[in-house]
């Protein structure tokens, strides 16, 4: 039995997670036109590869990676490519992203899929297979896996595999690791030959015991560990799980990798599986699709699959349903339009009603009760983060490590004052992030701007010295003439040179002016213009 | 009576070895002011405060020979700042309350006007035009600060500012407002 090691905090929120796992995962239609953004991950959007027209296959790249932190996007179905532009997209802003939409043919022809022996295979070949199979965290950050499976210098002592899925009503992971442990083994396998761990921990909340039991079964015949934590939420946020499992500490600022441990989703481990082992890319996903529908389930849906159509699959959505959360209850957002697609991220949609989910009474003064600070599973002071955010005194909330906040919401949970802490956190993050963007952007001017200046002043400097050569040679050489003309050979082969030519036009002037003088009968029309050239 | 003076002047004389040591050692180079007043400028390198760009206007606000409230980019924002550090009273921008900083623009060229004179391209302060002789020229929308200095320079008036859109990577989170409760 491995020692638990838990962490500050956490809150016991109503689970409803039955209503979704009873029934397996369900296969879904395909549906007639798919709309894959082409921001699907965190860092640069994907660059479109294909044009408008152009006929795509199941698996072709559609989408190539831009720079370092950045991975590919795929067609989910064979078709053709009909618009590239601007659709919504499930984002808490209701801002519309570049999307490209594909007409699917009905026929779903695979590309040639190309399996890599990734025993023998270089390691770099292997993240270069991941980052242009578009294989990102599944659990919701959606950060590319290629770079975080590089430990460069870095020994890895612990590989921890988060299937703890610890927010209310979603399922999705649940029913991976319990129909499809062993392919989630098979891609541990992968991430352990890339990382060379000393160990490798399967966190799963223990109230999923199909899951636990066939991770188990799974896992026999490898050295990889399946430990049960108890229920907490957020035991399935990345710091707390390895605080959970490791009895570690990340750092404020920086990385898991920075102290010897890599943590990543389930979902994941098994699209890595399917992208090395069958050269398939990430075209799809499993979701739940819970709360005010007829029959919650879970479904494999293709990326870019309406939301619509998924919500119709489980049934449809029930007529006091208010709105849609994207996500868990407890971090997700609010979405209104439907027609946005099916993301990499998403591993949940929920239908709301007032009666699932009452408004929240209407926020009270702070009574600084310092409950939030109990729940906070960063042992963060949410009670003056909320101060300073209120106030905009952006300076004072970064160093009390806002950035350090995972917004998970269990302060909003526990306050009795009802105070949206979480909005705060969030506006205040926004705030700063546009402010670094933008005194990084000043600097480049400044930058840009001085760069400029020197490059005239060199101009001008330059120009003036050439001037300054160009004068002071013909000084040398008119001060050379003046003082002697005779003394210096090459002035004075000039100078007859220059008193031939006169002689020499002289004679030409004298003899034009006897043409002119007696001129022959029949050119006497223009006798004058030719004494002018000399 | 003596030694005491003796002893006062010879304090006199190593503490005063102290200090000149410690002002030749411990110098500051150019005026610190300077340096922040420039940093919470936006940097567009526009010219409206009067000055040619933000280093000049900088060095005159730090030598108290410009007002803190000329950038216009910058709006009540900067002025605000400007006058907390320098301890000065806040004065509102171009003189009347409620100039926010102007929304962020970049330069576009109508690319069939553009007859290549290369007239843009010198006074560009950041050197985000490229182009050359009888060359269409186009705009780098990344380094350009909107500073609207190729405006009036153009001969045939193809360059307009348009307000930089806002999108999904750079939206930002609003603060939390909520509907008050009705009355009754």
């Amino acid at each position: 039995m491995k020692t638990l090691h838990k962490f500050h905090g956490g809150v016991h929120p109503p689970e409803h997670k039955t209503e979704s796992s009873r029934l397996p995962i369900g296969a879904t239609p395909l549906p007639q036109r798919l709309i894959v953004p082409l921001r699907q991950h965190i860092g640069n959007p994907a660059t479109p590869i294909v044009k408008v027209g152009d006929p795509v296959l199941k698996g072709q790249m559609i989408g190539a990676a831009d720079g370092f932190i950045s991975a590919a996007v795929h067609a989910p179905t064979s078709g053709t490519v009909s618009a590239i532009e601007n659709h919504a997209v499930p984002h808490p802003s209701f801002l519309p992203d570049l999307c490209i939409t594909i007409e699917a043919d009905g026929e779903d022809r695979w590309i040639e899929r190309q399996p890599l022996d990734y025993r023998t295979a270089d390691p770099d070949a292997v993240r270069a297979l991941l980052r242009d199979a578009g294989i990102v965290g599944l659990g919701g950050a959606v950060f590319p896996t290629y770079v975080k499976l590089n430990p460069g210098q870095q020994k890895i002592k612990t590989l921890v595999l988060n299937g703890a899925e610890c927010e209310p009503w979603i399922t999705s992971d649940d029913l991976l690791m319990r129909e499809r442990a062993a392919e989630i083994v098979a891609g541990i396998e992968i991430m352990a030959h890339l990382m060379q761990p000393e160990e490798v921990l399967i966190g799963i909340e223990d109230n999923k015991p199909e899951a636990i039991a066939a991770m188990q079964a799974a896992c026999q015949g490898t050295s990889f560990k399946v430990v049960t934590v108890p229920v907490l939420y957020p035991s399935g946020g990345e710091k707390q799980l390895i605080k959970l499992l490791t009895g570690k500490e990340v750092p404020s600022g920086q990385r898991p990798i920075n102290i010897g441990v890599t943590c990543s989703n389930t979902g994941t481990a098994y699209t890595i599986h399917r992208a090395v082992n069958h050269g398939e890319p990430v075209i799809s996903r499993i979701v739940t699709i819970t709360g005010n529908v007829a029959r919650p389930q879970n479904f494999e849906a293709r990326i870019g699959t309406p939301l619509r159509e998924l919500i119709q699959l489980a049934g449809g959505a029930r007529a006091d349903t208010s709105h849609y959360i994207i996500g868990g209850p407890m971090m997700g957002f609010d979405l209104t339009n439907l027609g946005a697609p099916l993301t990499k991220a998403i591993n949940c949609v929920i239908a709301a009603s007032p009666a699932l989910f009452p408004p929240k009474p209407a926020a009270m003064p702070c009574i600084r009760c310092v409950q939030c600070a109990q729940a906070c599973p960063c042992d963060l002071q949410p009670q003056e983060l909320f101060w300073f955010s209120q106030s905009k005194n952006f300076d004072k909330a970064r160093a009390y490590n806002l950035f350090d906040c995972i917004e998970c919401g269990c302060c909003d949970y526990v306050c009795p004052s009802h105070i949206p802490l979480v909005s705060y956190f969030r506006y205040a993050k926004s705030e700063i992030a546009t402010q670094d963007r933008e005194k990084m952007a000043a600097e480049q001017a400044r930058q840009r701007f001085e760069f400029k200046q020197m490059r005239e002043e060199r101009e001008k400097a330059e120009k003036a010295a050439r001037m300054a050569e160009k004068a002071a040679a013909a000084a040398a050489a008119k001060a050379a003439a003046a003082a002697s003309g005779i003394e210096d050979p090459v002035a004075a082969a000039k100078q007859a040179a220059i008193q031939a030519a006169v002689e020499r036009a002289k004679a030409k002037k004298a003899e034009a002016a006897a043409a002119a003088a007696n001129p022959p009968s029949e050119q006497s029309a223009a006798p004058e213009n030719n004494t002018e050239p000399s | 009576m003596l030694s005491a003076i003796l002893v006062m002047i010879l304090l006199g004389v190593i503490l005063g070895a102290v200090l000149g040591f410690a002002s030749i050692k411990f110098k500051v180079e150019g005026n610190p002011l300077v340096e922040k007043v420039e940093a919470t400028l936006p940097q567009t390198q526009c010219g409206q405060c009067g000055f040619a760009g933000c280093r000049p206007y900088a060095e005159a606000v730090a030598a108290g020979q410009a007002e803190p409230n000329l950038c216009v980019p910058g709006g009540d924002n900067v002025a605000k700042n400007l006058a907390e550090l320098l301890g000065v009273e806040f004065k509102p921008v171009g003189g009347n309350e409620g100039v926010g900083p102007k929304p962020k623009m970049v330069a576009f060229i109508d690319e069939n006007t553009c007859i290549g004179c290369t007239a843009c391209i010198k006074v560009c302060p950041v050197d985000a035009i490229v182009g050359t002789t009888k060359q269409m020229h186009t705009i780098l929308a990344d380094p350009c600060t909107g500073c609207e200095l190729c405006v009036p320079a153009c001969p045939v008036d193809c360059i307009s500012m348009i307000p930089v859109q806002e999108n999904v990577a750079t939206w930002k989170w609003q603060y939390p407002v909520f509907e008050l409760k009705k009355a009754a």
